[in-house]
């Protein structure tokens, strides 16, 4: 599903110029679920951002799909994004002036798709998360929790080949990521491949494979014995 | 831009939106209800200075004597200067080439005209056929006096539309005979004056018939012409100036008035004047609408302000929809079509809130320099679409501007 050879990546800063990937090679079949991991500086999430479209390798090769993806420009990107990709942010990123329902069916406002589908479709995902009653609420009158799974029914809508989940617990407590997790792991279960950039071993454990990044390089890719979040929930 | 899905999108975020909307939509609103004010009063002023001026031809010189206020030559101060049709026949001949309208009057003030049981005092006046374009009358019925009612001493007469609404009421006047000072006269016809009721309630009779019956000899109480126009109305006005001294100085050599006894005689041109009041709205419509464009440019500034707002603002959007797969021009049409549509829909109000106003007030105002304020209504529909298509430039800078923000850093954006 996805190809990357010896990816590099460099941010210039004025004068200063920090080598934040230094050549990193990795591959993931359909259906995986993997985490990657390493301390805040190693470059996990600039390589979740790179695999995400939403910034661009210096050097190195990433094909999505069999799909070569290099030199796009910015309408190309849009559009492959919204075929391939699904993302799930630490941060929720859901628009604060629509409801949950009108955010799920946002990426399918950019497939094209008319306004009945998006309405049938979003409230299928959102009952998938299991919120299907919080549908006409606001992210505002939503937890913590609720925001996030109503981001993964959002990042689930345009039925991505894969989906990219940024620290997805990072700004939840313990109860909440496991059931968020919960959620990712029965998606998975379902054949979608999940890649899960975080720092907490737990949450690393409950995925399938945990690639292990220090200082721009892969230290450690192993599969390990997947942890279920279902007995904590 | 005739996408409905578009469409729904926009609403849907100007409705979740309120105050961004409203306060957008006020700026745009009150400007052009602004200028629509401004312009409208200046038009008012114009109207009713203009109106004012029109009572009587703005190119006109008008004759009138005194007593004398100095002694010449022998004469004592404080002898009466009487013109005579001699003086009217030598100007006329004199300066034929100068005029176009020449007139003279005798008349009576405050006579006492009757038909049947009404009565009233009207300012009754013999005077030459010409008189009816010096004074602007307009012929409502009938016809004004002729040539041959002069040469006749015909007992007609011309009577103003308010005489004729106070006398005859509904009837019609044409062919009735009124009485003045107990001598009948066939009315002949009925004139109207942009002047107003003032300049109505005059009667007009031929100067001949007027002068036999009031004992007037070839006495003339005033004469008054009009100068030929020109292309150039600077010309114009100095032929004015020209005729109307060269007039006075005819007039005090013949009838032996000291050249500094400025009393006794009295030429007055209302070109000058004209020309004065002319270049006052001239001004005055300039600084209206300077102010006018003023408010414009700062509702297109304000306007402009509130894209980077709201851009500013919805950064983070930006950077989710992209994510999510939108592409650049999806996001400039966004914010342009929701940015034209605002300023489009509270300029519309803003026009019409004025218009409005106009039409109310307008008609309540009861000053004889501001009449019928109004606006043209292309003038006031091209300023509002100037302003829209100001703000949607002034918008779409930023909101090219956001559209390149790479996803990732709008989505850092806290």
């Amino acid at each position: 599903m996805i190809q990357i050879k010896d990816l590099h990546k460099s941010y210039h800063m004025g004068s200063n110029s920090l080598h934040v990937l230094k050549g990193i090679n990795f591959n993931v079949k359909e259906g995986e679920l993997v985490s990657i991991m390493g301390s805040s500086g190693s470059g996990k999430s600039t390589l979740l951002n790179i695999l995400g479209m939403l910034d661009e390798a210096d050097e190195g090769s990433y094909t999505l799909d069999n799909v070569p993806i290099k030199n796009l420009n910015e309408k190309i990107a849009a559009r492959y994004r919204n075929e391939f990709l699904g993302f799930v942010f630490q941060s929720f990123n859901l628009i604060n002036y629509k409801s949950a329902l009108d955010n799920v069916a946002l990426p399918l406002f950019y497939k094209g798709i008319t306004r009945k589908e998006r309405s049938e479709k979003a409230a299928h995902y959102l009952e998938k998360v299991g919120l299907a009653e919080w549908s006409h609420h606001l992210p505002s009158e939503l937890s913590g929790g609720q925001k996030q799974r109503v981001a993964i029914a959002r990042a689930l809508a345009s039925e991505p080949k894969v989906l990219l989940a940024d620290e997805p617990t990072g700004a939840l407590d313990t109860k909440t990521s496991y059931e968020v997790m919960d959620l990712i792991q029965g998606i998975n279960d379902e054949g979608k491949t999940i890649l899960v950039v975080t720092h907490e071993d737990d949450i690393a454990h409950m995925t399938k494979r945990i690639v292990n990044l220090k200082d721009g390089l892969i230290i450690d890719d192993s599969t390990v014995e997947q942890v279920r979040a279902q007995q904590y929930v | 831009m005739f996408n409905v899905e578009r469409w729904q999108e926009i609403f849907e975020t100007l409705r979740k939106n309120k105050l961004r909307t409203f306060l957008t939509g006020l700026s745009v609103a009150s400007g052009i209800f602004i200028l629509v004010i401004l312009l409208g009063f200046s038009s008012g002023i114009e109207n009713g200075v203009t109106t004012e001026f029109q009572q009587d031809a703005t190119n006109r010189v008008s004759v009138r004597t005194r007593r004398t206020t100095k002694g010449y030559k022998g004469l004592n101060p404080g002898r009466r200067i009487q013109l005579k049709d001699e003086d009217f026949l030598a100007l006329s001949n004199n300066y034929d080439e100068y005029l176009e309208y020449r007139s003279a009057s005798f008349s009576i003030w405050g006579g006492q005209v009757a038909y049947k049981n009404e009565t009233g005092n009207y300012r009754v006046q013999g005077v030459l056929p010409d008189n009816q374009f010096i004074e602007n009358a307009d012929i409502g019925r009938g016809r004004f006096l002729n040539n041959s009612d002069i040469d006749e001493s015909k007992k007609v007469a011309v009577i103003g539309n308010k005489v004729k609404k106070d006398l005859f009421k509904d009837e019609n006047p044409i062919s009735k005979y009124i009485s003045i000072f107990g001598i009948n006269y066939k009315v002949i016809g009925v004139y109207y004056d942009p002047g107003g009721e003032r300049e109505e309630s005059q009667i007009f009779l031929p100067l001949t018939a007027a002068r036999n019956a009031f004992n007037g000899g070839d006495n003339i109480r005033d004469m008054v012409f009009t100068v030929k126009m020109s292309d150039n109305f600077d010309e114009a006005v100095k032929r004015s100036q020209n005729i109307t001294l060269a007039i006075e100085n005819d007039l005090k050599e013949k009838h032996i008035i000291a050249p500094n006894d400025v009393a006794a005689i009295r030429v007055n041109n209302t070109l000058e004047e004209a020309q004065k009041i002319y270049s006052l709205i001239d001004t005055i419509k300039a600084v209206f609408w300077f102010i006018g464009i003023g408010t414009i440019v700062a509702g297109i500034v304000g306007v402009g302000n509130i894209m980077i707002i709201i851009v500013k603002e919805r950064t983070k959007e930006i950077g989710i929809r992209k994510a999510l797969g939108a592409v650049p021009s999806s996001i400039i049409a966004m914010i342009l079509q929701e940015a034209i549509f605002v300023t489009m829909l509270s300029g519309l109000f803003g026009l019409i809130a004025g218009l409005g106003l106009l039409e109310i007030v307008g008609p309540q105002v009861d000053s004889p320099f501001i009449k019928y304020p109004q606006v043209d209504f292309r003038t006031a529909i091209t300023t509002v679409f100037i302003l829209v298509g100001a703000g949607a430039f002034a918008g779409f800078i930023p909101a090219y501007r956001a559209a390149k923000i790479k996803p990732i850093v709008a989505l850092r954006d806290e």
